[in-house]
């Protein structure tokens, strides 16, 4: 492995380096190979190693090193750019805003899963090789690019925005009060980095699926909107396995977007499935107060009849007025 | 986003590359400071906390009661008369806040990466023992959503040791200020923090509401709950300070017992 490059050495040389117990499961590489790389040298000053992985999903995957002479204010997507541009032409990175608001750009860099729009070399240790891997949980297609399209799947089972049928759009009403804590869940860039982190859908392979925790935030948005009717629970118990999380907050700690998703979102809805399923006090109060039977226990959201989509007259909306199409459950409101 | 929602049914993530075995990370960060420190400093209040309850008294014979301070492990109406010389009194009670905090979200959360190492650290591969994984979903962690039922036996004890510390500084011979009132004070200040930012807490007073404007009650539950909110914010260094305090005063006032110190008070 090259150590810390000298100032004018940028990009002189690109090392296949062996790859590492990491990518242990992924077969070997054209080890120790050199690649010389017809590049120019920058301007002297300060150059990064960037350690990027490479290869197709399924074939030989390897650690690349790439010399990149580093401006001020670059970050690492900067680095992959000019490595596209000088060196490796058929490099593979998605990536669209450079802005931090699309959340295309996600990699694990140094095995910290991050924007790498938003993470600045200068923030890192330029004496050590920077490694750049793509998001681990996902599978695999090309370089830093993985398959994300799971998670869309995941979204599609959750249950739309449900207002009240009867009451037309001019007619909502709602007090800044009552969304001040939703507008921190529509941060969410959908740049899958909690997705990436959390150790139940990259450690785990369970029995039943975790929907994870930016379904968690987005399911939160629409349990807690004043108006909306339907009531999740049964689903984040039973289908979205909401048990699975056990709060250990490494999504909250990646979040781009600073949103509390464990506090915020993920806690708050534990106490709503447990004021349905597992609070012996709520559950006599109701028996005394005559309100049992709720939903039958694991019915299955989302609440379209027989679990048919909804008829051809209900339009798919964009998020934030998806009305379902169908009537809604009847909404019980909570005994204080 | 979506207009129709589909089944998760069988849905299951793909796998992916991510390193397995325990410890398998790209990090190169210290990664393991905060787990073994985390799981040390628990470890040793823990222990010291069954020492004080179980052995002081038991076994050495050291009261949990000195100069009208008691013990903040011992509920006040448990004299222990009628005990059997080696079971503590405070067993009665105890078993509360060991309840409260073995399911506190927080305390959760420490001992599952520190002892459980599930996971150790993020982005950090786990133990191969963790193969069939169910946490919350199935016994023994889905008794984790019991937590509000210890929250509302803990609401009690923290009242009756506001009780308790208020009648501290009257003392049958006469109103002082020691400085055992004053450990006692700050700790169930702390105490009260604790419990104050306790999630199950801030989602009984307010959380569960969906609309916080819609009646007088509900916007006096939001002011409430955006109080608790803030607490909440902080809940893990209640949780600490808290924990570190209930100890401290134990020891303080097991050492008034022992003659090793005389509290120093002022009498009016
Ligand atoms: S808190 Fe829950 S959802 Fe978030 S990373 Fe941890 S286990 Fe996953
Ligand atoms: S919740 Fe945060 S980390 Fe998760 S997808 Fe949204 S922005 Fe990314
Ligand atoms: S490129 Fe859009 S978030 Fe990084
Ligand atoms: S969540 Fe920690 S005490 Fe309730």
């Amino acid at each position: 492995m090259t150590g810390p490059r000298q100032p004018g050495e940028a990009g002189r040389a690109v090392t296949v380096v062996e790859p590492t117990e990491v990518t242990a499961a992924s077969g070997p590489a054209t080890a120790g190979q050199v690649i010389e790389a017809a590049v120019p040298a920058e301007a002297a000053g300060a150059t990064a190693t960037l350690r990027v992985f490479r290869g197709e999903a399924g074939q030989d995957t390897r650690f690349e090193d790439f010399a990149v002479p580093v401006q001020e204010g670059m970050v690492v997507l900067d680095a992959l750019h000019w490595i596209q541009g000088n060196a490796a032409p058929d490099l593979a990175v998605r990536w669209n805003c450079k802005a931090a608001k699309c959340g295309s750009c996600s990699a694990e860099v140094n095995g910290h899963p991050r924007l790498t729009c938003k993470t600045r070399l200068s923030d890192l240790d330029l004496a050590e090789p920077i490694t750049v891997e793509p998001m681990r949980s996902f599978p695999h297609i090309r370089d830093l690019v993985t398959d994300v399209s799971w998670n869309y799947a995941v979204n599609r089972t959750i249950q739309p925005f449900t207002p009240p049928a009867d009451l037309p759009q001019s007619e909502w009403r709602w007090q800044q009060a009552d969304i001040d804590r939703l507008q921190e869940f529509r941060k969410c860039i959908e740049c899958f980095l909690c997705q990436d982190v959390c150790h139940v859908l990259r450690s785990h392979e369970t029995e039943r699926p975790f929907m994870g925790p930016r379904y968690l935030v987005r399911t939160a948005g629409l349990e807690m909107h004043p108006i909306d009717q339907a009531d999740r629970r049964p689903y984040l118990k039973e289908l979205g396995n909401i048990g699975y999380c056990n709060i250990t907050k490494c999504c909250t700690e990646v979040c781009p977007e600073h949103i509390a998703i464990t506090d915020n979102a993920i806690i708050p809805l534990k106490e709503r499935v447990a004021d349905r399923y597992y609070d012996p006090l709520r559950w006599a109060w109701r028996v005394l107060r005559g309100r049992l039977p709720e939903l039958p226990v694991g019915r299955e959201l989302p609440v379209f009849p027989g679990g048919q989509p909804p008829a051809a007259s209900a339009d798919p909306q964009a998020d934030g007025s998806e009305a379902a199409g169908t009537s809604p459950p009847e909404r019980r409101d909570e005994p204080s | 986003m979506t207009g129709q929602a589909t089944s998760l049914r069988g849905i299951l993530k793909p796998r992916g590359t991510a390193p397995t075995g325990a410890g398998a990370t790209s990090r190169r960060d210290d990664w393991l400071a905060a787990p073994l420190n985390v799981g040390f400093w628990l470890a040793v209040l823990v222990l010291y906390a069954t020492f004080s309850a179980l052995v002081w008294e038991p076994v050495f014979g050291v009261a949990h009661e000195a100069d009208g301070y008691l013990s903040p492990f011992y509920a006040p109406f448990v004299s222990g008369e009628g005990f059997p010389a080696w079971l503590s009194p405070a067993l009665v009670t105890l078993w509360i806040p060991i309840g409260f905090r073995v399911t506190c979200y927080y305390f959760r959360r420490a001992y599952y990466r520190a002892y459980l190492a599930d996971p150790p650290a993020c982005a950090v591969g786990e133990p191969r023992i963790h193969g069939r994984y169910r946490m919350e979903n199935a016994l023994p962690f889905i008794l984790q959503n019991l937590h509000r039922l210890f929250l509302y036996l803990a609401v009690v004890l923290l009242a009756i040791h506001w009780i308790e510390v208020v009648t501290s500084f009257f003392p049958a011979s006469g109103a002082r200020i020691g400085l055992g009132s004053v450990l006692l004070l700050a700790d169930i200040t702390l105490l009260t923090g604790y419990v104050s930012s306790c999630h199950s807490l801030r989602h009984i007073v307010g959380g569960r509401l969906d609309c916080f404007s819609c009646s007088t009650i509900n916007r006096t539950r939001h002011g409430a709950w955006k109080i608790l909110s803030g607490l909440n914010a902080n809940h893990m260094v209640w949780a600490w300070a808290s924990l570190f305090s209930i100890v401290l005063v134990d020891i303080y006032i097991h050492l008034l017992a022992l003659g090793v110190l005389v509290d120093p008070a002022i009498r009016l």
